[in-house]
């Protein structure tokens, strides 16, 4: 009887964990919420806000006029995506153009261009887009290339010496392109904090709000089971919306884990983890689940939102906003998620937000552990 | 031979000294009440006595362990009912008492057995499978008490477990609570209830952090010439 009570008042407590289950189970509405959260906002950001751009506005400037610009400039203009609608005199008049608003992207051929092709294989056209819309930018650059791509293809057809035309993209304004495939990291990184950390905090306050946590303390349990208790359930939960955000990615918005899964994988448990600790702490700060909500909402989203990189680079912040930022844990997660999920580096790649995100984790934990163990 | 003994226990918050340097014991098998005014600082002090809430100063032993160095043994020796509700309302009536029971470390062949006692002692065979929140407040709380003594704990301390409950429904929990003192549980209950303290075998009543009077009821109405507890009350708060 000794040796099953001492494994029954252990750290892992079955019953008790059984029961943080059967809260969130019976809770349906909290459940649907917290487990299509997720497939809206990847769906609303990937659908809702398409990068599809129709009839931009076009200026060329063209100083070599022979026929291999004039063909390339009339298969931009038949292009449904743009419409040449300016002539430059001169490159300098590109700055010009752009001031005004007149044009969304600028061609600039080189001098001799048709020359320079049939001679040395070899010529360059420059494509100036107004980057304060990033997305745009890139969008309207892309049509662009695979317009000059085309030609190139069309060109190799008919002669038999390789042929290279060489398109230099320069985005003015926002060399940082912000953009497209960002928003899958930031989702992940905003979604998975405020589900773990917010209903952590709150099911942990709602306790205290009751008195059962009273009763729970008066009894032999011990404080870290008690813990572990609370952090299984909703660490399984944001594992399906990992999953389901992961999905959603590959398969709908063809956003591909071009780098190893595994490694992935590692990040957002140990960034979930992080999280988790983090509602903790909050749970040990507040005394009501309101508290605990606008806590959570205003330390958690707003940050998250600005300062995590998701929407504003942080590299051009100033530097009180960017030592404010290198304590977002969703900072580093997403940093690491763009590393391996999109620009396909190795695991090694971000040891450094790995080893951040393990040093939060333990400082967190520890603390909560300790305020929850003196709180009285 | 006393399974409660305070001795000099004081708690203060910042400037406020909630609890003001209280000495007592309660005795094996008693009904202790523990009355005072809201504020008056028995809730805090019971707090200290479950280990909820470390002492100022002054020390005390419960169930023959000390609160501060022995606090898991002491926690394995009393139950506690909260002055809030204290049981989960999203969980069915066996659910409630399976999770408190596992808590305790009883095992899973004394737990069926005893809930099958306990349900057909409180007549809630029926109601089983059914979730706490959709049970009437009275039946919440003689629920509660029984799952506060589920374990068989030697003290059960009892925070104005019978607030907002209806005059008969209260007698019947009193019932409960002499039952349990029968089985040789001492039962630590605060009411403000003046009614209750004649139920108790002795009564203290704290006035401001102290305790101003600590006795049977017969004997404080004889000593106060008073004609009911709460006449008592009242002429022991007028004097302070």
């Amino acid at each position: 009887m000794a040796t099953k009570n001492n494994r029954r008042l252990s750290i892992i407590n079955y019953q008790l964990i059984v029961k943080e289950f059967r809260h969130i189970f019976r809770d349906t509405r909290s459940m649907l919420i917290l487990l299509a959260m997720p497939v809206v906002q990847i769906i609303l950001f990937g659908f809702a806000i398409t990068n599809e751009v129709k009839n931009a506005q076009v200026a060329v400037f063209d100083p070599s006029k022979d026929a291999a610009t004039t063909r390339l400039t009339e298969r931009i203009h038949a292009s449904r995506h743009f419409d040449v609608v300016w002539h430059l005199s001169s490159a300098a008049e590109a700055g010009e153009v752009f001031k005004e608003g007149r044009v969304n992207l600028v061609v600039v051929f080189s001098e001799n261009f048709g020359e320079n092709i049939w001679r040395t294989g070899e010529a360059t056209v420059q494509l100036i887009a107004d980057a304060t819309d990033p997305n745009q930018a890139v969008t309207l650059t892309g049509y662009a290339s695979s317009i000059i791509a085309d030609y190139r293809q069309e060109l190799l057809a008919e002669r038999s010496i390789p042929i290279r035309v060489k398109a230099q993209v320069n985005m003015l304004y926002n060399p940082q392109l912000q953009g497209a495939y960002n928003f899958v990291p930031g989702v992940m990184g905003m979604i998975l904090i405020l589900i773990c950390a917010m209903m952590t905090a709150i099911s942990v306050v709602r306790e205290k709000e009751t008195g059962t946590m009273d009763v729970l303390l008066v009894s032999p349990v011990k404080p870290l089971a008690l813990i572990f208790s609370k952090l299984v359930p909703y660490f399984a939960l944001s594992v399906v919306n990992l999953i389901t955000i992961l999905l959603l990615s590959v398969y709908v918005l063809n956003v591909p884990v071009s780098g190893s899964l595994l490694g992935l994988t590692a990040l957002s448990l140990l960034y979930i983890f992080v999280s988790l600790a983090l509602g903790m702490l909050i749970s040990t700060l507040v005394a009501t689940q309101v508290a605990a909500m606008l806590a959570s909402s205003m330390a958690l989203m707003l940050p998250v939102m600005l300062l995590s990189g998701m929407m504003f680079p942080t590299e051009n912040m100033p530097a009180i906003l960017q030592w404010l930022s290198s304590i977002v844990p969703a900072r580093w997660y997403i940093a690491g998620v763009k590393k391996l999920m999109i620009e396909g580096l190795p695991i090694a790649s971000s040891l450094k937000e790995i080893a951040i995100l393990s040093l939060m984790a333990v400082a967190l934990m520890t603390a909560s552990f300790r305020k929850l163990k003196n709180e009285h | 031979m006393s399974v409660i003994y305070a001795e000099n226990l004081t708690k203060r918050f910042g400037n406020f000294t909630a609890v003001n340097c209280i000495t007592f014991s309660v005795e094996r098998g008693e009904i202790f009440g523990f009355l005072g005014a809201n504020g008056a600082g028995k809730t805090t002090a019971m707090r200290v006595l479950c280990g909820l809430s470390k002492p100022t100063s002054g020390r005390c032993v419960v169930a023959g362990y000390d609160v501060a160095r022995e606090t898991e043994k002491v926690k394995r020796s009393i139950g506690y009912m909260s002055q809030k509700f204290s049981l989960y309302e999203d969980l069915k009536v066996w659910e409630n008492i399976r999770l408190f029971a596992g808590i305790y470390g009883m095992g899973d062949k004394m737990i069926a057995l005893k809930t099958e006692q306990t349900l057909t002692h409180l007549g809630f065979e029926a109601e089983r499978n059914t979730l706490v929140k959709a049970l009437p407040l009275g039946w919440k709380q003689k629920l509660a008490f029984s799952v506060a003594i589920f374990h068989e704990p030697e003290v059960v301390f009892l925070d104005e477990p019978t607030g907002g409950v209806d005059p008969a429904t209260r007698r019947k929990f009193w019932e409960m609570i002499y039952q349990a003192a029968e089985r040789g549980i001492t039962v630590f209950v605060t009411t403000h209830y003046m009614d209750e303290a004649e139920y108790c075998n002795r009564v203290s009543i704290m006035v401001d952090g102290r305790i101003e009077a600590l006795n049977t009821p017969k004997n404080l109405r004889q000593r106060l010439n008073a004609p009911n507890m709460d006449a008592v009350f009242q002429r022991l708060v007028q004097a302070s």
